[in-house]
């Protein structure tokens, strides 16, 4: 059965149709061409998908489309200001905290949702935080390093609304 | 892989001139994919879509061993929505005659009945069919419409079972390879491999000390986070089209081109951003598949695994067996090592036990060496490459034993490792000698580092391990051009698994003596570029950068040509610095890039240097762990203290993704020592087909691991480069498992270190002290 579901996505108004067993992952990937949001495991085991949905962190693929009815989802392409970086990718970069790369763009929602609850984590809170999110390829440590880097001047852009660390 | 060089690739010419002019080789600039990266716009196997396209999915054995009597697709293809099925019926026959190129795997027969079954199914999760609908509700309905009459057959997953004379047989005709006479009956043994160096009977008499032990480790996933993926379109006129992500888009064009019997110009094969491979996307599963359904139906056809079908019909790396016996003097120099290694194939031959017993011993002078490799059939998937394959396990049994020796003569464990190291010149029992390794240096920086004099506390040890991989270089191809504006595009065909692009411009940036950021990588599809061989063998940067490094000298030469040409002088009159040619005479006479760029027209035409080469003399890489552990005496747990990695990598092209190379596999080889396993039922169904179960180490479960890079130039390559990506997964093994010997005052030689087996060790090791 298909369904008609109005939400905000990336702060953007839209309108999608999906058929009432779609989970969020695939209507980001297929009806909206979002592919930024990764199919890892279809489970809820490997993060790969995360998003943040009114807010929340969640795994897209364990969301059904049509529960998103008015709601706001921020996807990895949604994090960068045109072409300004979000603080959060800047950092990935800096510390080489990616090899092949599929793990990410949902380890990068992870940590805004993070920063976002605690904006000065230690390295224990962060390993925890982000234990939802496989990687393969890095051992975490330059991913759990650029989260640091990135926490103070995460932080230090919120305080200043002028700067361009974050808009939502 | 042991390889002396057949012919010397023109290395020698550019090597001494070329090496670090720009200064960019050693610093750690941001990678040019990083930014598609971060921000979600690179495109990996599943991100693509054509219009039309069709979902194909793959209908799999339930049985772990079964004869097929009847395919029955008549009622699925009856489904509206459903637009072709195909089973083995529909794959050309391979004979035996031409299944392998000289003997040499892989065995395009069985890889053919390992897509799709023929006859018999060997695993659950084995492919019978494949289905292709207009959406996946429709192929998911059509899965439950096939019907199968199955002859079900006793199965058999363990190893050591499966070599019984009495265990079910994957394969009637099966005939043990490298036994002579042959033998008479089949049997699971697929082959025999023996390597003997010196007389191990005359060492073991020479023996103060001689330690034996029995090793097991249980198969485990390569666990990349993205599924195999891929999109097939094939033309009218046979024309085909792949997209996917795999370790080689030559690779998949060559098997694909091979399994169904098409010229290999007729495949053009467009390689994706890969979410990892470590081995395991080194051969195919769903191309040849799509290709068949798109031939089929006319329209393209996407094909995507579930994680439950990577975990059933694709990896792993084999489980295995080891039973050696080491043999010391008093003073600690081993003079002899004998043994059998039995490691699992899978449902067809194959499994890497003969680099297991290449590599076990290969960090140590030792004279005397007989190791025996078993390769057995069982009814799991066929086990592929998986870093540094057939090493770690081999090495944990080496490391173990080494670390049981320095224990009964109460010496330092990395003492005894020196004592034995080898050295330049040292004769390998697989066959070479050693040059320009760098094995000694890591124990000595290991001796040095803080780590290990650090103190530990109740319930801790330390562990030490060391690590050797061949490392390989092979055909490698890599282009360069001059784009009118003078800016620079490095193209190669060598998918970028793990921050490649970036070596391959800087070390391009050093020899045209410009700057990075001039400088575009692009992987391009196998109609663009001379064949390269896939990305593995930690071979990339050694291989393809040499090719990347020689492309670069041979376009400074062009563009000298071009300058005197334009200049009209003869091309000795002018030279080449920092990105500009000069004019010797007068040297405030100079061109850049775009200038010569905008004179291309008149000098002979776009400017473009394509170089193939086949690259050898690739440098060997060694590794030495120290490891420090806590156990729970309560549950049993590990928990991993302290980590520190230290690595001969040669020259680190960019240091910050060789400390990840070195860190990734620490924490996979820290994954396979404590937790991952494959469990089964007893009708040998997969238990744990999913990361909830199977579960590779997270965040939470490992510290930063600490590395140390040491830089023995290997003298073969422009700038020094030894591979680095395979060598760090073979001492973590070894490292915790004696640093947990050390905590619990007991040795553990099953892998995993579950906290059950840890617990029950501790309990074991009370009782004695009581």
């Amino acid at each position: 059965m298909k369904k008609r579901v109005q939400s905000v996505v990336n702060g953007q108004a839209l309108e999608f149709e999906c058929e009432t067993s779609d989970t969020l992952l695939q209507v980001l990937r297929q009806n909206l061409q979002l592919t930024g949001t990764k199919l890892g495991c279809g489970t809820g085991d490997c993060g790969a998908c995360s998003v943040i949905l009114d807010g929340e962190l969640v795994c897209a693929c364990l969301v059904l489309a049509v529960e998103c009815e008015r709601a706001d989802i921020r996807t990895v392409e949604g994090l960068a200001t045109g072409t300004t970086l979000h603080l959060l990718q800047q950092a990935f970069l800096d510390n080489a905290a990616l090899q092949c790369g599929i793990c990410t763009p949902g380890l990068l929602m992870a940590s805004k949702a993070l920063l976002d609850k605690y904006p000065d984590p230690d390295e224990t809170q962060v390993r925890y935080w982000i234990a939802g999110n496989l990687c393969r390829c890095t051992g975490y440590d330059k991913i759990v390093r650029a989260i640091m880097d990135a926490a103070p001047k995460y932080a230090l852009a919120q305080a200043l609304p002028t700067e361009t660390g974050d808009r939502s | 892989m042991n390889e002396e060089p057949t012919h010397y690739a023109d290395v020698a010419e550019i090597a001494p001139n070329n090496v670090v002019v720009g200064g960019v080789v050693g610093t750690r600039p941001v990678r040019p994919d990083g930014i598609d990266k971060v921000t979600g716009k690179s495109r990996f196997g599943a991100d693509i879509q054509l219009p039309g396209t069709l979902t194909g999915v793959v209908f799999r054995s339930p049985h772990a061993h079964a004869r097929l009597l009847k395919v029955d697709i008549s009622a699925a293809l009856a489904l509206p929505g459903v637009k072709a099925i195909i089973t083995s019926d529909d794959l050309p026959e391979i004979t035996e005659e031409l299944a392998m190129d000289k003997g040499q795997s892989p065995d395009f027969r069985d890889m053919s009945a390992n897509i799709l079954a023929r006859e018999k199914v060997l695993y659950e999760g084995h492919a019978i069919a494949a289905i292709a609908a207009i959406d996946n509700m429709t192929a998911q309905q059509a899965l439950s419409l096939i019907e199968v009459d199955y002859a079900v057959l006793p199965h058999v997953i363990d190893l050591q079972q499966a070599m019984e004379p009495d265990a079910p047989l994957l394969n009637e005709h099966n005939i043990t390879k490298g036994i002579k006479p042959a033998p008479k009956k089949p049997s699971n043994i697929a082959s025999r491999y023996e390597q003997v160096h010196g007389d191990v009977a005359a060492g073991f008499a020479e023996a103060d000390i001689i330690i034996t032990e029995e090793f097991t480790t249980q198969p485990v996933h390569q666990a990349y986070i993205e599924p195999h993926a891929c999109l097939a379109r094939v033309s009218p006129s046979g024309k085909t089209d792949i997209w996917c992500s795999s370790q080689g888009q030559f690779m998949v064009q060559a098997y694909c081109a091979r399994l169904l019997q098409m010229p290999i110009a007729d495949i053009r094969v467009f390689p994706m951003e890969i979410g990892g491979g470590f081995g395991g996307k080194t051969t195919v599963y769903l191309e040849p598949l799509a290709v068949l359904l798109s031939q089929k139906t006319g329209s393209p056809v996407r094909m995507e695994m579930t994680r439950a079908e990577v975990f059933k019909a694709t990896g792993p790396t084999s489980g295995s067996y080891m039973s050696i016996k080491i043999g010391a003097r008093q003073d600690g120099t081993v003079v002899a090592v004998e043994g059998v290694l039995c490691y699992q194939a899978g449902a067809f031959p194959g499994s890497p036990v003969r680099l297991g017993c290449m590599t076990a011993f290969a960090p140590y002078n030792i004279p005397n060496v007989k190791l025996i490799g078993y390769d057995v059939l069982v009814n799991r998937p066929k086990s592929a490459a998986y870093r540094a394959p057939g090493a770690p396990m081999a090495s944990f049994a080496a490391e173990s034993l080494m670390d049981m020796l320095a224990q009964r003569l109460d010496m330092d464990p990395l003492a005894l490792r020196l004592l034995n190291a080898a050295d330049n010149g040292t004769q390998t029992a697989y066959g070479v000698k050693f040059k320009h390794i760098g094995y000694r240096q890591t124990l000595e920086a290991a001796r040095q580092h803080p780590h290990y004099s650090a103190p530990l506390g109740a319930n801790q040890g330390r562990g030490v391990a060391s690590g050797f991989w061949f490392n390989i270089g092979g055909q490698s191809s890599a282009a360069i051009r001059i784009n009118d504006d003078g800016s620079v595009l490095v193209t190669t065909g060598n998918p970028d698994i793990g921050g490649s692009r970036a070596s391959m411009a800087m070390m391009a940036a050093d020899v045209l003596g410009i700057a990075y950021e001039q400088i575009q990588v692009e992987i391009v599809d196998t109609g663009s570029i001379a064949n390269s061989d896939l990305t593995g063998g930690s071979r990339v940067t050694f291989a393809v950068g040499m090719a990347v490094s020689q492309a670069a000298a041979t376009l400074v030469e062009e563009l000298k040509r071009r300058a005197a040409l334009w200049w009209q002088v003869d091309p000795d009159q002018v030279s080449w610095s920092a990105g500009t040619v000069v004019l010797n005479s007068s040297p405030a006479k100079r061109m850049s890039l775009a200038e010569l760029a905008q004179h291309s027209a008149a000098t002979g035409g776009p400017i473009t240097v394509e170089t193939a080469i086949n690259a050898q003399g690739a440098g060997p890489g060694f590794a030495t762990h120290i490891c420090d552990v806590e156990l729970d005496p309560e549950t049993g747990r590990v928990t991993i203290l302290r980590y520190t990695a230290i690595q001969d990598v040669g020259k680190a092209i960019h240091p910050a993704y060789v400390e990840g190379q070195m860190q990734g596999g620490a924490v996979q080889g820290i994954g396979w020592a404590l937790n991952e396993a494959y469990l089964y039922d007893e009708n040998g169904r997969l238990l744990n087909p999913g990361f909830l179960d199977y579960r590779i180490p997270v965040a939470s479960d490992v510290p930063m691991i600490d590395t140390v890079l040491v830089e023995v130039p290997n003298p073969r390559h422009p700038f020094g480069v030894k591979g680095v990506g395979e060598v760090p997964i073979v001492p973590p093994l070894g490292a915790v498992a004696n640093a947990v010997a050390r905590a619990a005052g007991t040795r553990l030689c099953e892998l995993p270190l579950s906290p059950p087996a840890i617990h029950k060790a501790l309990k074991r090791a009370a009782r004695r002290r009581r």
